[in-house]
């Protein structure tokens, strides 16, 4: 069962009173399951198995004569010893304690959780593409390379940066592709630059991604509008500085309106503008980061194009870059020969294994031509929706978000969680529980574990970080109104309960599988793994 | 809706927020949509295009295999709780996903012999440069020496990270099919940081791993004054049944490609990177690590945790920029893993070590096909062809067979002209060898042939 019961979405989530423990009668859905977790390493029995081995159909030769004894294994690796049944019995029992997209709200701010149509899943499982090599010889994978070729061109028309390298695996990993461009950018000019700007609403992987790729962290400040201080970028941007990292919409989910002059100033002292694709669904057919004057852009297939995420991957990210940094793009591309066939292009034309001859390309960041599961499904989306049907995504999930907003800036919410700044949004939007905190006295994380009795993922929460208590809210085009209205109303109701008493959010959740983890203890002495007999 | 926004048209709400300049005054330029059913014929008709494992009789490995998956993977992938979640950031609606971590750490763990284990990076080569940052993080050293023996994208992916670490990539060559040790503990100096090989090697060679983790650290303390590099593999997890697992070999970091175990060949990914490594390092390990806590009634029940490592608590000072991993594909590895069990994997281990060891000797019988060496092999071999390997590869395909690798179209090393590299899963039968030989065989002959027939002094060399 899941805990997320459209019927009872409205319903009192049922707490009594004082009593921290939710008595049987006043909870509305049955729980997830509440029995003792039981790892599958703790199930099973000596001898029993699911694998029958193919027979030994090559005439035997004693291990010891393949093998030397020096070299092989003395013990078997204690692996659990259980049958089918109860793997499938296991594993479907333990996904039951999970929540998921396809149960309920995920407005998980950044995250960009909308439905995954189940097409994707049907079409990346043909054996033409889920039994394709990578290593197989170009002509005899025409059709998956003219699919890679028709996705890079897509992510260069909709980001209008016109050269797509494919290879990422996820979208921390295209910034550091893009850092790592940069780089090459300024080497080859023989210039040493030091320096990335990273706004302070940046998302964390950009100032991780900034000290892997060997540059040093400067941060830029926010004005009052929640853009990028002016000013502040100004008096940073000099001759050291490579690149300025940006999102827009920010993670405060507004439009920068500066841009223009934000990217005519990086330019003017030599540096790159990298654009962070996480917000890329507010934008889709409405602006693109090229015509914003970025030079690098990092998509998130998994977030703006439907790959499933699969409880943290795998994702894939893409870069799109512009003239100026084409030549350092990773390898390998797919190129279009004259003759109309398809090939993979390892720099200056050259085939593997002959690349660095003469080739600027910063190189590989993994092995073979990227996450090609998550292609397929991102082109199936692409080619499901066309142009306008992608327009209609990012205006719809703008429009959900402003929906949402406005709900929330009704009396008896607005007053304990203001939105942060602006007063419209694009896909997402962060209000601030810090007069919640003082007035109500139960904190953003409150809120967001009584969301949970509720049937409701919660948004993120204290992200970004110069917002007090920030509860950022990212709905996207896949809701319904139904359940805006829902979401809405289960936040003024918790709201409403806190007013009356604030120790039933203070001790939430109630009806999930476990409750508040001791997640202090877990990092003081970490228990990484079963105890194996 | 509008109305609740307060605002007079959709329009109204990006003119006020998205300056005129910058917005896109035209539709995109791409096709129109389509219907469910002609987008799945479309790509039904682009997968038919493609030649898959499904079509030939495929040898192809070097990084990835054609391994048989399980039906149960595939049902359990499926499943909307396990397909659909976002990385469990609220634990107590995530404690499968977490459980699943839980699960896959204690197999790798007990795979590779080595106590701590996150819960996987992207895939194998970028594991093994995130190992690389890992021992500058350590020990801050500014050199690290490869094996030869590790596959080109390992080596090309890290030299890529390295440039942006800010340090040398060494390469050590092989001898006999393995690492030269002579020049192995040569190349490892004061200021090595990490000595990284990999276990079987590109060319299938069984590698003397506690011979080179010992070289490696007797080679640094020897040095004057000199730090001791973290020694670094990159094992094949479908081996390590049968094969002394890293941690029993003097191994600091074991990282490997997990696409073998459950994950299908995808053209190269969505796989999973394994990264096990001795407790010391477990602070400064990158990616999600799931931990065993308790909830306030006492119930059992497990966290992210050590999230002070990561990126979106630290940020520049993380250990790692990784967010996003393989969740999914590692839940098929540790399905995998438990499908095959505590005897499945010894079990599939010596028929493959079996099955490879009679393809190489019946393939090296051929004529103009000689081993590449003579060292142990387990679930790949290694060929060199007295003929053009591309024009090999292309008469067997005409028989539908595709006989393996051409390594030199991958590696460009001059030294790797003529090598075929041969993988044998098992799903790669006696009969299906048995047909590689004689495909293979008559492949070579012809091209000699035609050889003959050009250059009349090729056939005496």
């Amino acid at each position: 069962m899941s805990p997320i019961d459209e019927n009872h979405l409205h319903a009192d989530p049922g707490i009594d009173g004082h009593h921290p423990h939710a008595s049987a009668a006043s909870v509305p859905t049955p729980p997830l399951q509440r029995d003792a977790a039981r790892t599958i390493f703790q199930k099973g029995a000596p001898g029993r198995r699911a694998f029958v081995c193919p027979e030994l159909d090559v005439p035997h030769v004693d291990v010891g004569e393949l093998l030397p004894e020096r070299f092989r294994r003395k013990q078997p690796p204690r692996l659990p010893e259980v049958s089918e049944p109860e793997i499938v019995r296991h594993y479907v029992g333990i996904s039951k304690r999970n929540y998921d997209l396809d149960s309920g709200f995920y407005p998980l701010g950044s995250c960009t959780m909308k439905h995954n149509p189940r097409l994707h899943e049907r079409v990346a499982a043909l054996p033409g593409h889920a039994r394709l090599h990578p290593l197989q010889d170009a002509e005899r994978a025409q059709g998956a390379l003219e699919l890679m070729w028709s996705l890079q061109g897509a992510l260069a028309e909709i980001s209008g940066l016109p050269h797509v390298s494919l290879q990422p695996s996820a979208g921390s990993h295209g910034e550091l592709a893009g850092v790592l461009v940069t780089r090459a950018y300024h080497e080859d000019r023989g210039e040493s630059r030091h320096k990335v700007l990273t706004p302070d609403t940046a998302h964390g992987t950009n100032p991780a991604t900034v000290t892997m790729a060997g540059f040093e962290v400067v941060k830029l400040a926010t004005n009052a509008d929640g853009g990028v201080d002016i000013d502040d970028l100004r008096a940073k941007a000099d001759t050291d500085v490579a690149c300025l990292m940006l999102t827009n919409p920010n993670t405060l989910g507004l439009f920068d309106p500066n841009i223009a002059e934000i990217a005519e100033i990086v330019h003017g002292v030599g540096a790159t503008l990298y654009y962070d694709g996480a917000n890329l669904n507010a934008v889709m057919g409405l602006s693109r980061p090229g015509d914003m004057g970025f030079d690098i852009v990092h998509f998130n297939l998994h977030k703006s194009f439907t790959q499933p995420h699969g409880g943290g991957g795998p994702g894939s990210g893409p870069i799109a870059v512009s003239e100026r940094v084409a030549p350092y793009l990773p390898v390998p591309v797919v190129a279009r020969r004259e003759d109309g066939a398809y090939e993979l292009d390892f720099g200056s034309g050259h085939p593997e294994g002959h690349r660095r001859v003469g080739s600027k390309s910063i190189g590989r960041l993994r092995g073979f031509h990227g996450n090609y599961g998550c292609f397929v499904r991102s082109y199936a989306y692409i080619r499901s929706l066309g142009g306008d049907g992608l327009r209609d995504v990012s205006e719809t999930a703008v429009l959900n978000a402003n929906y949402l907003l406005a709900r929330l800036r009704q009396h008896g919410v607005v007053e304990h969680l203001p939105l942060a700044y602006g007063e419209l949004c694009m896909h997402e939007f962060v209000l601030s529980g810090g007069p919640m905190k003082k007035e109500l006295k139960i904190k953003t994380l409150d809120l967001a574990k009584r969301l949970l009795d509720f049937g409701f993922h919660p948004p993120t929460v204290y992200f970004p970080l110069l917002v007090d208590e920030a509860l950022m809210v990212e709905p996207t085009e896949t809701e319904t109104k139904e359940t805006l209205d829902a979401f809405a109303d289960a936040v003024a109701a918790i709201l409403r309960e806190a007013a009356e008493d604030p120790e039933i959010a203070l001790g939430a959740p109630y009806s999930t599988p476990v409750r508040r983890l001791d997640e202090v203890t877990a990092a003081k002495s970490p228990v990484i793994r079963e105890v194996l007999a | 809706m509008l109305a609740a926004i307060g605002v007079g048209s959709l329009q109204e709400i990006f003119e006020r927020q998205i300056p005129e300049p910058v917005r896109l005054g035209r539709p995109l330029d791409l096709p129109d949509g389509l219907p469910e059913q002609d987008v799945y014929e479309h790509l039904r008709a682009l997968a038919a295009r493609n030649t898959s494992a499904e079509d030939e009789l495929s040898f192809l490995g070097a990084g990835m295999y054609d391994h048989y998956v399980p039906a149960l993977i595939d049902m359990l992938m499926e499943r909307s709780e396990l397909l659909t979640p976002y990385t469990p950031y609220q634990p107590e609606i995530s404690q499968g996903g977490l459980q699943v971590m839980f699960e896959y750490q204690t197999a790798i763990s007990e795979l590779t012999a080595l106590p701590v284990s996150n819960a996987s990076v992207y895939e194998g080569p970028s594991a093994v440069a995130a190992a690389g940052y890992l021992a500058k993080l350590h020990n801050d050293g500014r050199r690290l020496v490869v094996s030869a023996g590790m596959h080109p994208h390992t080596i090309e992916t890290l030299r890529t990270y390295a440039h942006g670490f800010g340090m040398d990539v060494v390469e050590v060559p092989l001898r006999d099919g393995v690492t030269d040790p002579d020049a192995w503990a040569d190349a490892i100096d004061a200021d090595t940081s990490a000595a990284i090989f990999a276990q079987p090697n590109f060319y299938g060679a069984v590698e003397d791993a506690a011979a080179l983790s010992a070289a490696a650290k007797a080679s640094a303390q020897s040095g004057e004054g000199g730090r001791v590099p973290v020694v670094i593999a990159q094992v094949d997890p479908i081996a390590l049944g049968i094969l002394a697992p890293p941690g029993e070999c003097g191994v600091d970091v074991a990282v490997g490609e997990g696409q073998s175990l459950g994950n299908r060949l995808d053209f190269g990914g969505p796989s999973f990177g394994m990264f096990a490594a001795r407790e010391e390092y477990l602070r400064r390990m990158p990616g999600r690590i799931a931990g065993e806590t308790v909830d306030v009634d006492g119930r059992r029940g497990f966290v992210l945790t050590l999230q002070t490592r990561e990126q979106h608590i630290r940020r520049e000072k993380a250990t790692s920029n990784i967010c996003t991993s393989q969740a999914l594909n590692a839940l098929a590895g540790v399905v995998y893993l438990t499908w095959l069990g505590r005897r499945g994997i010894v079990e599939l281990g010596e028929l493959l070590l079996a099955r490879t060891h009679y393809a190489r000797e019946a393939l090296a019988g051929l004529d103009g096909v000689e081993k590449l060496h003579e060292q142990p092999v387990i679930r790949e071999l290694a060929l060199r062809l007295d003929a053009d390997v591309a024009a090999v590869k292309r008469r067997c395909a005409e028989q539908g067979v595709n006989p393996g690798v051409d390594v030199h179209a991958l590696s460009g090393r001059e030294e790797d002209c003529g090598v075929l590299l041969v993988a044998i899963t098992e799903r790669r039968t006696r009969a299906d060898i048995d047909r590689l030989v004689e495909v293979l065989g008559a492949a070579v002959a012809a091209e000699h042939q035609a050889a003959v027939a050009v250059y009349p002094m090729a056939g005496h060399r």
